[in-house]
């Protein structure tokens, strides 16, 4: 019989509760369970970044998370960065103005570290942003675009 | 869902933690993650019992108790580069984390975990071995206590007993005054190092007085180039003495896999030992 646990996770300001087997990784379960499919699955192993989620406000891979250890948990994801208005973060707005994304499947990953990033570093050197990103594979190989993009929203974001 | 069925544990103290790893045959310890999920992702460990740390109480944190660092198995690779006692007290550790993987699995990864998975080129081994680091256990009879020169039996297997936990890494404090380098050389940055180089030094009226000097990536454990810090001691900090430490770790047994050959891993070390020497001597106050 199937290993499950009662969860209840607070995903970009709501609360879910859920039955999930335990073997559910986190990024599976907020894809599958919760139909936030903004959230990409690329290597699961740990290695492309595409996955990458805030859990309680710090940049982690989904993929190498259990949904049941984030059991009581903040999961912020790329469906919880822009306001409920739909106006975008400047992350995202300097993407789409930079053109930081060209087929997008990296971007979730992208937009979620380097939002933990600039929090930590809102000055960063272009250095600084390259390394941020350095544990996220963008295989268009568009980083200049991203880099850019992540340079000038930390000048938007110091100036707001 | 990609691991393969298994029955999944919280245990809330170390004594929990302890007796649920004595009544399980096949049990994993889970700590941060970062190595442990990859391989139940891609099934290399079908482990019919996960047993999660993240919840249990009392092992993680740093304390600084004057003379050494305490820290907790469960402490974060990331709060450990953020804390100020290892900043202020042991600089080398926060600057060797730079290259463990990138901030998003430091955010996770623990020290416990790289020390219990011990690949033969993680950082924080070889970290250890140049502190002597000392790495407390807590089995079914209590707690005992393992120098990290005996914590490495064979490739990526540690000392410990099947019903042993790590819980507390202790690493003893050098003087106020010393110098630290680590370098390592990877083809990526955050991938694992071919070589990577950890070296200490205490430097008094232009004499070096302590070094200790640990190799990683090149045994299936970290290597200490005993012989080189014996002929430091009592030598001037110059290029002389680090080109002659060099040249003794040309002289360590290599491995050689199918990417990097035992010749190249030697040229390495020679290198890498050198580079990291003076960084060292160039940060030991005394050195002048």
């Amino acid at each position: 019989m199937a290993d499950t646990r009662d969860i209840e996770v607070t995903v970009n300001g709501k609360s879910h509760t859920a039955n999930v087997e335990t073997r559910t990784s986190l990024g599976d379960f907020l894809r599958h369970g919760l139909g936030l499919t903004g959230t990409h699955m690329g290597c699961e192993h740990g290695v492309c970044g595409a996955c990458t989620v805030m859990v309680d406000g710090e940049a982690v891979r989904s993929c190498l998370m259990l949904a049941v250890q984030a059991n009581g948990q903040e999961v912020t994801t790329v469906e919880g960065l822009a306001d409920e208005d739909g106006t975008l973060h400047p992350l995202q707005e300097a993407f789409w103005k930079h053109h930081g994304l060209q087929c997008g499947f990296c971007t979730p990953g992208m937009l979620t570290s380097l939002a933990a990033f600039l929090r930590d570093n809102p000055d960063p050197s272009e250095r600084e942003v390259r390394e941020a990103i350095s544990g996220n594979i963008c295989r268009c190989t568009g980083y200049q675009g991203i880099v850019d993009a992540a340079l000038d929203a930390a000048k938007t974001m110091q100036g707001s | 869902m990609k691991p393969a069925p298994f029955t999944y544990h919280d245990p809330a103290t170390p004594e929990e933690a302890v007796a649920l790893l004595a009544e399980h045959e096949d049990a994993k310890v889970l700590a941060g993650g970062q190595s442990l999920m990859p391989m139940l992702n891609m099934r290399f460990v079908v482990p019919d019992h996960v047993i999660d740390l993240n919840g249990v109480a009392g092992i993680s944190g740093v304390t600084d108790t004057g003379s050494a660092l305490e820290i907790g198995a469960m402490t974060r690779q990331r709060d450990l580069m953020r804390d100020a006692a290892v900043v202020a007290k042991t600089p080398i550790i926060p600057e060797a984390l730079e290259n463990v993987g990138h901030f998003q699995t430091r955010n996770r990864g623990t020290i416990g975990g790289s020390l219990c998975h011990l690949d033969p080129s993680a950082e924080l081994p070889c970290l250890m071995a140049a502190y002597d680091g000392v790495l407390t256990a807590h089995g079914p009879d209590g707690a005992r206590d393992i120098p990290f020169a005996e914590w490495p039996l064979a490739y990526m297997i540690p000392t410990l007993g099947p019903d042993e936990l790590l819980t507390k890494i202790t690493v003893p404090y050098w003087g106020a005054d010393h110098g630290y380098g680590f370098v390592e050389f990877a083809r990526r940055h955050g991938d694992f190092a071919m070589i990577a180089v950890a070296a200490l030094l205490e430097v008094e009226g232009g004499t070096i007085s302590r070094a200790a000097i640990s190799i990683g990536g090149a045994d299936v454990r970290p290597l200490r180039l005993t012989e080189a810090e014996t002929a430091l001691v009592g030598a001037a900090p110059n290029a002389e003495a680090f080109k002659a430490s060099a040249e003794i770790a040309r002289g360590i047994d290599a491995m050689s896999d199918a990417y990097v050959s035992s010749a190249y891993r030697q040229r390495l070390a020679a290198t890498l030992v050198e580079r990291a020497l003076v960084q060292a001597a160039e940060r030991a106050s005394g050195s002048a």
